[in-house]
C-alpha cells in the first residue's frame, strides 16, 4: 500500500494535466488551479471521518476493559474503608489465576479484619465454595476456576489430535474428493450455532455416554469437554492446515528429492516446519474453549463441586455468568462478582489471543525467512 | 522395509481417521436434529405462538424477534464493518501506527468470548447509557432505556459480529484490481470519487458476504443476549426498540433446560433447533457461494 501511495499523489498530478482539455469544459478554463493538486475540503473531511469510525473498534476494546472491570471494581473498592494494610499485597492478585493462591498464605491478615458483614471480600473469593444466594453468600471462585479447566482440558485434549491430524491429512495425503468432503465438513461445523452443538450433547450424547460408560451423572466435565470440543475442532484444523500449507514448497521438495515418502516428508519436515502455527491454533482453541458458554452451560450440569473428578458435573466461569446473571440485583456484590468473573474471562482469552497473534505473525514469518 | 511401509500406512491410516472421525460427528449431528424435527415442522409450527405454556403451538414470536435482532444489528454493525475496512484497505498506510491499532482492535474483539459482550451490554448499553438516557428524558423516574431490550441486545451482537464484517469486506475490497482505481484516478477522479463510484460498486458482493455471514453468527450466539434482552416467553411481539424480545437460540436453550415437562417439548425443542440450523446454513452457504464467486472474479 505505501508503494501505491506514492503512486498515487504523482498520479494525480498527471491525471490533472491530462485532464487538461476536459476540465477547460468543466471548469470553464480555469486550468491554472487544476495544475497544482488543490486542497479539498471534501476529501479531507471524508478522509477524517472514515478514520474515526475505524477508530470505533479500538475503542470499543477499550471500552469493553473499562465497563467491565468497572463493575467489578466495588468488590476491590469496598475494602478500602477497612485495612488500608491488605490492599497494597491484593493489589496484585486483580483477576490473576495463581495470584490468588498466594493470598492463600498471606490472607490471613485480612480474615480477621474482613470477615465482618458476610459481603464479597477478598478471602471469600478463594474459598471453595460457591454459594451466592444463601443466608451468608459464599462467592469461592476455586470450583469455577477447576471446572472451566477441566471442560477445557477435556476439549482441548480431544480436540487437538484430531484437528492436527485431519489437518496434517488434508494438506498431505488426501485425494481431491476427500479434500472436497472434508472442508465444506469442517465449515460446518464451524457454523453450527454453539447452542445446536449444547442441545445435541444434552440431548444425545449425555444418553449414549452414560449407557456407554456408566457415568454417575449423565451431564458431567467429561461430556462437556467432548461437546465443547465439537466446537474447538474448526479453529484448530483451520489455523493448523493455513500453516501446513505455508510450509515452503523447497522444504518438501527438498525432502522428497532425499528420498523421504510421503508421510517421512509430513512427519519430520512439514509438521516441525508449521509448529508455530500450530502452537497458536492450539492456543487458540484453549481460549475459545474456556470461554464458550452455551455448550458447557447445557452439557455440564452446572453444579459448582470442587473436586477433581472429571466424571463429575462442574460449573464453569462462563456457564455461572450466563445462568446467574439474569437473576441478579444491579449493584449488588454478587452482581459485581460475576462482572469479575468476566474480567478473568477476558484478560484470560486476550492473554491468550495476543500470544497466538504472536506466534502466527511474527515466529512463522522469521522462520521461513531464514531459510 | 516393510516396517517402513507400514508406519507409513499407519500415519496416513490414523489422519484419514481423525478426518472421518470430524465428517461423521457432522453427519450424525445433522441427521439427528433433522430426524427428530422434521415430523413436528409445519407451516403451522412456523407461523404459530407458542401455546399451552409453551407445549405446544409454533415459535413465530421467536423466529420474528431473531429476524429483528439481526437487522437492527446489520444497520448498526455493517457501515461501521465497512467504513473500517475502506479505511484499512484504502487509506491506512503500513508505517503508521494506527492501521496496525485497529487490526489488532479487530483480532481482539473477534476473540472475545461472548459472554464477556453480553457482560459489556448489561455494563455499557443498559446501564451506562439507557441509564444516562432516563436519567435525561425522565429524571430517572421510569425505566425505559435502562433495562434489557432488543436495541441493547442487537448493539451488542453488532459489535460481535463487527470483525466478521470487517474481515469479508476487507477481502473484496483487495481482490478488485489496481488497474481500476487507477483508471478511475487518471479520468481525474479525486479519491473518494473513486472509492465511491468504483471501489464499493465492486466490493458490493463483499459486503453482502460480510452482512450474511454476521447475520448467520448473530442468529446463532446467545450467550451476549442472555441477558441484554432476550425473555422466556412474551404475549406479544415486539412493537419498539425498547421492548424485550424471543430469540430461536434463546428458546431452545430455554426450552430443553428450563421448560417444566422437558420429555413432552421434546419435538418442539428439536423443531426449533432444524429451524435454526437451516437458517443458519442457508445463510452461510450463499456466503460461501458469493465468496467463491469474488475469488473468481479476481483471478480474471
Amino acid at each position: 500500500m505505501n508503494a501505491l501511495g506514492s503512486v498515487e499523489t504523482s498520479e494525480n498530478r498527471q491525471t490533472e494535466i491530462n485532464s487538461h482539455n476536459i476540465g477547460e469544459k468543466k471548469y470553464g478554463g480555469n486550468t491554472r488551479s487544476l495544475l497544482r493538486k488543490r486542497f479539498r475540503i471534501g476529501e479531507f473531511l471524508v478522509e477524517k471521518f472514515i478514520t474515526v469510525v475505524a477508530l470505533i473498534s479500538f475503542v470499543m476494546i477499550i471500552l469493553i476493559f473499562v465497563f467491565v472491570f468497572r463493575e467489578a471494581s466495588p468488590i476491590f473498592l469496598s475494602k478500602e474503608q477497612d485495612a488500608s494494610m491488605v490492599i497494597e499485597e491484593e493489589q496484585e492478585t486483580y483477576g490473576e489465576i495463581d495470584g490468588t493462591l498466594r493470598v492463600t498464605t498471606s490472607g490471613k491478615s485480612s480474615l480477621e479484619t474482613s470477615g465482618g458483614e458476610g459481603k464479597g471480600t477478598l478471602k471469600n473469593l478463594i474459598g471453595t465454595t460457591w454459594q451466592p444466594i444463601s443466608e451468608q453468600p459464599k462467592y469461592g471462585l476455586l470450583p469455577l476456576i477447576v471446572g472451566s479447566f477441566k471442560v477445557t482440558i477435556v476439549a482441548v485434549l480431544f480436540a487437538t489430535p484430531i484437528a492436527l491430524l485431519a489437518a496434517l491429512f488434508t494438506a498431505m495425503f488426501a485425494p481431491k474428493w476427500a479434500k472436497e468432503v472434508l472442508k465444506p465438513s469442517i465449515e460446518i461445523l464451524a457454523g453450527f450455532p454453539s447452542v445446536v452443538i449444547g442441545f445435541f450433547a444434552l440431548i444425545v450424547m449425555a444418553t449414549v455416554f452414560q449407557n456407554f460408560f456408566g457415568f454417575e451423572y449423565r451431564l458431567n466435565a467429561f461430556l462437556g469437554g467432548i461437546a465443547l470440543s465439537l466446537a474447538v475442532i474448526p479453529i484448530i484444523f483451520t489455523v493448523t492446515e493455513d500453516s501446513l500449507s505455508r510450509v515452503p514448497k523447497v522444504l518438501t521438495e527438498a525432502s522428497f528429492a532425499l528420498g523421504a515418502t510421503k508421510w517421512q516428508t509430513a512427519i519430520f519436515v512439514v509438521f516441525p516446519a508449521a509448529t508455530p502455527g500450530i502452537f497458536a491454533a492450539i492456543l487458540l482453541g484453549i481460549g475459545r474453549a474456556f470461554g464458550e458458554t452455551m455448550i458447557v452451560m447445557m452439557a455440564t450440569g452446572n453444579a459448582a463441586i470442587f473436586s477433581v473428578n472429571f466424571f463429575e458435573p462442574v460449573r464453569t466461569m462462563s456457564a455461572t455468568i450466563g445462568a446467574e446473571m439474569a437473576e441478579v440485583i444491579f449493584g449488588d456484590t454478587h452482581y459485581n462478582i460475576l462482572f469479575l468473573i468476566g474480567s478473568i474471562l477476558f484478560i484470560f482469552t486476550f492473554t491468550l489471543n495476543a500470544i497466538a497473534e504472536v506466534f502466527i505473525r511474527q515466529r512463522l514469518m522469521k522462520r521461513f525467512q531464514g531459510l | 522395509m516393510t516396517r517402513k511401509i507400514l508406519i507409513g500406512n499407519s500415519v496416513i491410516g490414523i489422519s484419514a481417521m481423525s478426518a472421518l472421525i470430524i465428517v461423521l460427528a457432522v453427519l450424525i449431528i445433522m441427521v439427528d436434529i433433522v430426524v427428530g424435527g422434521w415430523s413436528t415442522l409445519s407451516w403451522e409450527f412456523l407461523i404459530g405462538e407458542p401455546k399451552e405454556g409453551m407445549t405446544e403451538g409454533g415459535i413465530f414470536p421467536a423466529i420474528f424477534g431473531t429476524f429483528l435482532l439481526v437487522i437492527i444489528m446489520s444497520i448498526a454493525g455493517l457501515p461501521v464493518g465497512t467504513i473500517t475496512a475502506i479505511y484499512l484497505s484504502e487509506y491506512a498506510s503500513q508505517q503508521s501506527i494506527l492501521p496496525r491499532i485497529i487490526r489488532f482492535a479487530v483480532n481482539t474483539l473477534a476473540g472475545v468470548p461472548a459472554i464477556v459482550f453480553g457482560l459489556f451490554g448489561l455494563g455499557f448499553f443498559i446501564q451506562f447509557v439507557g441509564n444516562g438516557l432516563d436519567k435525561l428524558f425522565t429524571g430517572g423516574i421510569e425505566l425505559k432505556w435502562g433495562q434489557p431490550n432488543i436495541l441493547w441486545a442487537s448493539m451488542t451482537m453488532a459489535l460481535l459480529t463487527l470483525p466478521v464484517v470487517i474481515v469479508s469486506v476487507e477481502e473484496a475490497i483487495r481482490a478488485i484490481p489496481r488497474e481500476q482505481r487507477e483508471a478511475s484516478l487518471a479520468l481525474g477522479a479525486t479519491k473518494w470519487q473513486t472509492i465511491w463510484k468504483v471501489v464499493l460498486p465492486h466490493s458490493f458482493t463483499g459486503i453482502l458476504t460480510g452482512g450474511i455471514l454476521a447475520v448467520s453468527r448473530g442468529a446463532g450466539e446467545v450467550a451476549p443476549i442472555l441477558f441484554t434482552g432476550a425473555a422466556y416467553f412474551l404475549p406479544k411481539l415486539p412493537n419498539s426498540l425498547s421492548d424485550q424480545f424471543m430469540e430461536l437460540g434463546y428458546h431452545i436453550y430455554i426450552m430443553s433446560t428450563q421448560s417444566p415437562d422437558v420429555e413432552a417439548t421434546r419435538g418442539i425443542q428439536y423443531a426449533t433447533t432444524l429451524v435454526l440450523l437451516l437458517l443458519t446454513f442457508t445463510l452461510n452457504f450463499s456466503a460461501i457461494f458469493l465468496r467463491y464467486k469474488i475469488r473468481k472474479t479476481s483471478t480474471l
